[in-house]
C-alpha cells in the first residue's frame, strides 16, 4: 500500500531513472540522487496524461520482442537498401489496411512506431473507431502476406506483453 | 585505444555512413512522396544507430575508465521521434491527396521552382 503511494508507476519511474543515468553518463552520485528524485516526481506530474496506464505483464517477452525488432531492422535495412539502388519499376508500393485485434491506444502507438521504424513500411494512420492500421509499404506484391506478417510478428507479441 | 575497438569503430562508421547515404539515394531516386518517406526512416534506424554505437565504443575506450552511454539516450529519443515525423508527413500527404500518381510528381516539381525557404 505504502509502495503504491510512493511509486504509483514503478516502471515509468524506472525508465525515467535509466534515461537520466544515460543522459548524464551516471557521472556522479549527486546526479544519480537527482535522477532518483526525478523518478519520484515525474510520474506524478505526468499522471494526467495517462488515464489508463499500460501494464507490462511479460517483461521477458518484451526483451525477446526487442531482439526480434533489432534483427528485423537490420534485415529490412539490407532489403530496402538493395531495392533503392536496384531497378525501381520492379517495386510495387501499396497502401495496406491492417485490421487490429488490440484495443489500447498506447499499444497501438507502439505498434505503429515499430512498423515505421522497420524500413520498408510506414504507419500512416490508426483508425481508432474501427481499429485499422493504415500502412504504406515500399514493396508489397502480396499485401495479405504483409498484413499477416505485421499481425503475427509484432501485434501478437505486443498484445501478450501488455495484456490487451 | 586497442586495435580491435579501433577497427570496430571504423567499420561501424563506414557502415552507418553507407546506410545514411543509401537513405538519401532512396530519397532522391524514388518516384513519389510516400515511397520517398522510406529513405529517411531507414537512415535513422541502422545508419545513425551504427554511428552512435561507434561513438559509444570510441569514447568508452579512451584513456579514462568512464564508459560513454549518452549515445543510447540519443538512439532512444530518435526511435521515439522518427516514427512520429514519418507519421505526420504521411498523414499530411494523404490529406493533400498526394497519392502515388504521376500528377503528384509533376506538382511537386512545379513547386520546386518558387519554393522559398520559410
Amino acid at each position: 500500500m505504502m509502495r503504491r503511494r510512493l511509486l504509483p508507476r514503478p516502471l515509468l519511474s524506472f525508465s525515467v531513472f535509466v534515461v537520466w543515468a544515460l543522459i548524464t553518463n551516471a557521472a556522479s552520485l549527486a546526479l544519480l540522487v537527482l535522477g532518483a528524485l526525478l523518478a519520484l516526481v515525474v510520474p506524478r506530474l505526468t499522471a494526467p496524461f495517462w488515464p489508463q496506464p499500460p501494464r507490462l505483464v511479460r517483461p521477458l517477452s518484451a526483451l525477446r520482442f526487442l531482439a526480434v525488432f533489432a534483427f528485423d531492422i537490420v534485415t529490412a535495412n539490407w532489403r530496402v537498401a538493395r531495392q533503392v539502388v536496384g531497378p525501381l519499376h520492379r517495386l510495387s508500393p501499396a497502401l495496406v489496411e491492417v485490421p487490429l485485434e488490440l484495443r489500447d491506444p498506447f499499444v497501438a502507438t507502439l505498434l505503429a512506431s515499430v512498423v515505421s521504424l522497420t524500413p520498408g513500411t510506414v504507419a500512416i494512420d490508426v483508425d481508432r473507431r474501427n481499429w485499422i492500421l493504415l500502412v504504406h509499404a515500399l514493396d508489397a506484391p502480396d499485401p495479405r502476406a504483409l498484413i499477416a506478417e505485421i499481425k503475427q510478428r509484432y501485434e501478437q507479441p505486443l498484445r501478450e506483453i501488455f495484456a490487451c | 585505444m586497442n586495435p580491435t575497438s579501433e577497427a570496430s569503430v571504423a567499420a561501424l562508421i563506414v557502415l552507418g555512413a553507407l546506410f545514411v547515404l543509401l537513405g538519401s539515394v532512396g530519397l532522391a531516386r524514388l518516384p513519389d512522396f510516400l515511397t520517398r518517406l522510406h529513405g529517411p526512416t531507414k537512415a535513422t534506424t541502422l545508419g545513425v544507430g551504427a554511428i552512435l554505437l561507434a561513438s559509444a565504443i570510441f569514447f568508452s575506450s579512451g584513456g579514462s575508465a568512464a564508459i560513454s552511454l549518452h549515445e543510447l539516450a540519443i538512439l532512444l529519443f530518435l526511435f521515439i521521434t522518427a516514427p512520429i515525423t514519418a507519421h505526420l508527413l504521411a498523414k499530411a500527404a494523404l490529406h493533400r491527396q498526394a497519392g502515388t500518381s504521376d500528377e503528384v510528381n509533376a506538382e511537386t516539381r512545379a513547386d520546386d521552382g518558387h519554393q522559398a525557404p520559410d
